[in-house]
């Protein structure tokens, strides 16, 4: 049976660009937040920073699945886990900058959001109010995942030794 | 951070579904009466050399679980990208592996040996091509005949090339394998399912 | 023949009107909102999106809730709906050594990088029943917050890579370079069938039925001496590559659960006495399960390690044909749709061999009643 080989479409050889990978890692950081941030937030973000911004919709928003993979042993070759919903959404700025949406989920208005503001961020008269945004939802996660922490901490086994009967 | 070309994210059809829809009964009725010329009515707008035709059945049929083969020179352009993004296809080098197969105009005939003629057990597990002609009609005239044809049809394309009657008899014998084929030109197509036999 | 009939159609409809009834239950009761089944029926939840394979709390929560809590149903209902949608992406094998620990505990070590987190666990609670909760005693006010306590901060070190470090345990499991997952959602099943797929199998399959499987083990049908090497549930982030962007994305996290089972192995001929390896990982909180699996995947690897295939666990093809409760209860139910003419046929056949039978009987009786009179005269 046909095996789908691993995509090779985009993978010109290209010389390590360092300005062009602190912006690609800047995009993902962004865009790993935009995924799970509140989508109030997101909406409450664009009426007060861009209201009037003119979107045309180049792919989606759509849902569908995406085949999580796990591996075997937990660091052996990959099987498929199961699958889960996923919403995506791509959008283009009236200047033409495309932008991404992504998430967990069916909330594809969340995925249009996200595509809307991660175009924003690219372009020079947004990217401080983006990386604003996504400064203060990433504090968000991170105070959540340190209270995560904590609570699991909280019912960590502290082991004793009883005094021993020898002597 | 590969530079994806602005082509990409343009020329998917108007309206996702009805369009995709419409395409593929036009296709389905092509596939199921050998021979007839069929013009889509909505066309996706591909980069080139892909022509809207290709575009169109591309964005109809092709998915995540259809790995695609292109030509070298079709992997080389902006078609690739812009495949990956619009069907979420997977590309691939092999024929072998190719659910489809897509050949630009004026390059030679592909060897219909080389790609997947699926199993006894499962002979749709083959390639279908999807192949840019120079026309559909204007051509030398072929007889064909075979299931969905009422006794016999004639075709004309041009831009076969000259064993091409001796290439379609060899996968002819492999029913049930063997590959379809698809012919464009333009915004129009003609199909050549595995059972089609040329005459004479 | 077959004489096709008609009629049900408005018993249906009105059974279909019954069934909206009695799911509504009281109308004097508020409904339940998926949001409090999901925040409250957690478990439920999670078993349907483990066995559903697909992870959509949300739509789960539905699922519960439009089949009244049956799971089996809840469950079908999620798979229906997944094969509605197309698959856009293929995720980024899930990293659970990076996972945001929720629980971890180990039975082979005691002291262990990252300690034993015991977490939202109902070990060691005395299984009496709460009447607290029966009553109003269960309003936000009455449940004490969770205790905080400042993390250690260590890395939540995965125990098959401390039993690694001294080569006394078998690695991860790999195949050759060119392996690529398999995928029942788009291949039959065949046998004999790889790891990988086995254990995409075993991920959806059936909780009740792994869980006697795994037992089955336990009580000498294949027993493999399993130790719980690590068990843990958390949040692990779900990556895809953006191929337009060269780069991949978080998609967000899911909650899982995994378990590394050790087990002792004696050796064999080609491989030297060492610990090998039973691996479970399912969506949710799930923890029964998991372990179950990683159970049932060791017994299955018995051919691997040249052990004798004696009991059911081991069988791949009655373990894996038997496990999805969407195909058992399909089947199953089946049963009770209209067989009328089936049965008529077989009413038929069992009437003619009754009619045979008696009629043979009879031959015998009046033969034996020949005989005796002969023998009396």
């Amino acid at each position: 049976m046909d095996k789908p080989q691993p995509r090779t479409a985009f993978a010109p050889a290209k010389e390590p660009d360092t300005a062009q990978d602190a912006q690609a890692a800047r995009r993902k950081r962004a865009m790993d937040s935009l995924a799970r941030s509140d989508r109030g937030r997101l909406e409450a973000f664009l009426a007060r920073e861009a209201a009037d911004l003119e979107v045309h919709a180049v792919r989606g928003p759509e849902t569908g699945l995406v085949m999580v993979r796990g591996r075997i042993g937990g660091g052996g070759a990959p099987f498929n886990l199961g699958e889960a919903t996923m919403s995506r959404a791509t959008i283009r700025l009236a200047d033409g900058t495309i932008g991404h949406g992504q998430l967990l989920g069916s909330d594809r208005a969340h995925a249009r959001l996200a595509a809307i503001i991660d175009a924003l961020g690219q372009r020079a008269d947004y990217a401080a109010q983006v990386n604003a945004l996504v400064s203060a939802i990433e504090a968000d996660l991170t105070a959540a995942d340190e209270r995560l922490a904590e609570e699991t901490a909280a019912t960590r086994v502290d082991f004793f030794t009883m005094v021993r009967g020898e002597d | 951070m590969p530079k994806t070309a602005k082509a990409t994210y343009y020329g998917a059809f108007a309206d996702a579904v009805l369009d995709a829809q419409a395409a593929f009964r036009g296709l389905m009725d092509a596939m199921a009466r050998p021979g007839r010329i069929h013009r889509f009515a909505e066309l996706a707008s591909p980069p080139a050399p892909l022509s809207p035709a290709q575009g169109t059945i591309a964005l109809t049929l092709f998915d995540q679980d259809t790995p695609v083969h292109l030509t070298p020179a079709l992997a080389a352009s902006a078609v690739a990208s812009w495949l990956s993004f619009q069907t979420g296809a997977p590309l691939t080098a092999d024929r072998l592996q190719g659910r489809f197969a897509l050949v630009e105009k004026g390059v030679a005939f592909p060897a219909l040996s080389g790609f997947a003629l699926g199993t006894q057990d499962y002979p749709d597990r083959s390639t279908t091509l999807i192949v840019e002609l120079e026309a559909l009609a204007g051509g030398p005239e072929r007889c064909i005949a075979g299931p969905g044809i009422d006794g016999e049809a004639t075709m004309a394309p041009i831009g076969l090339p000259e064993a091409f009657p001796a290439l379609w008899a060899e996968n002819g014998a492999q029913f049930p394998r063997g590959v379809d084929l698809i012919l464009t030109a333009g915004d129009a197509c003609l199909c050549l399912p595995r059972t089609t036999r040329l005459l004479g | 023949m077959y004489v096709a009939v008609k009629g049900g159609e408005t018993a249906i409809a009105e059974a279909h009107r019954l069934l909206a009834d009695r799911r509504r239950g009281p109308r004097d009761l508020p409904s339940l909102t998926l949001a409090q089944i999901a925040g409250q029926l957690a478990l439920a939840v999670d078993r349907v999106m483990a066995e559903a394979s697909l992870y959509d709390p949300t739509l789960a929560a539905l699922a519960v809730k439009q089949a009244r809590g049956d799971m089996i149903e809840a469950i079908f209902l999620l798979r229906a709906y997944r094969t509605t949608l197309p698959r856009l992406a293929i995720s980024q094998p899930l990293e659970t050594a990076a996972m945001q620990i929720e629980r971890r505990v180990s039975a082979t070590y005691k002291d262990l990088p990252g300690g034993q987190l015991l977490g939202p666990t109902f070990d060691y609670t005395h299984r009496l029943l709460d009447p607290a909760l029966a009553e109003a005693g269960d309003e936000a006010a009455d449940v004490a917050a969770a205790t905080r306590r400042p993390s250690s901060g260590e890395r939540v070190m995965r125990v098959s890579d401390i039993l690694d470090g001294e080569g006394l345990v078998e690695g991860d499991g790999h195949f050759g370079a060119d392996h690529v997952a398999g995928d029942i959602t788009r291949e039959p099943l065949e046998f004999p069938m790889p790891r990988d797929t086995r254990l995409q199998v075993l991920a959806r399959g059936d909780e009740g039925f792994l869980l006697s499987l795994a037992y089955s083990t336990q009580r000498g049908y294949a027993r493999t001496h399993p130790f719980v090497g690590e068990i843990r549930i958390g949040l692990v982030e779900v990556e895809i590559d953006l191929p337009e962007l060269g780069f991949a994305v978080s998609l967000g996290r899911l909650r899982i659960t995994e378990c590394q089972m050790v087990n002792q192995f004696k050796g064999s001929a080609k491989e030297p006495p060492q610990f090998t390896r039973g691996y479970g990982l399912v969506f949710g909180q799930s923890e029964r399960k998991a372990m179950a699996m990683s159970l049932v995947d060791r017994a299955l690897r018995a051919g691997e390690f040249g052990e004798d295939i004696v009991a059911p666990a081991q069988d791949q093809e009655f373990v894996l044909s038997h496990a999805d409760n969407v195909q058992a209860t399909g089947f199953v139910e089946h049963l009770k749709l209209p067989h009328y003419v089936d049965f008529q046929a077989e009413l038929d056949l069992v009437r003619r061999m009754r009619a045979d039978y008696e009629a043979k009987r009879a031959d015998e009786a009046s033969d034996e009643d020949a005989i005796t009179s002969e023998a009396a005269q």
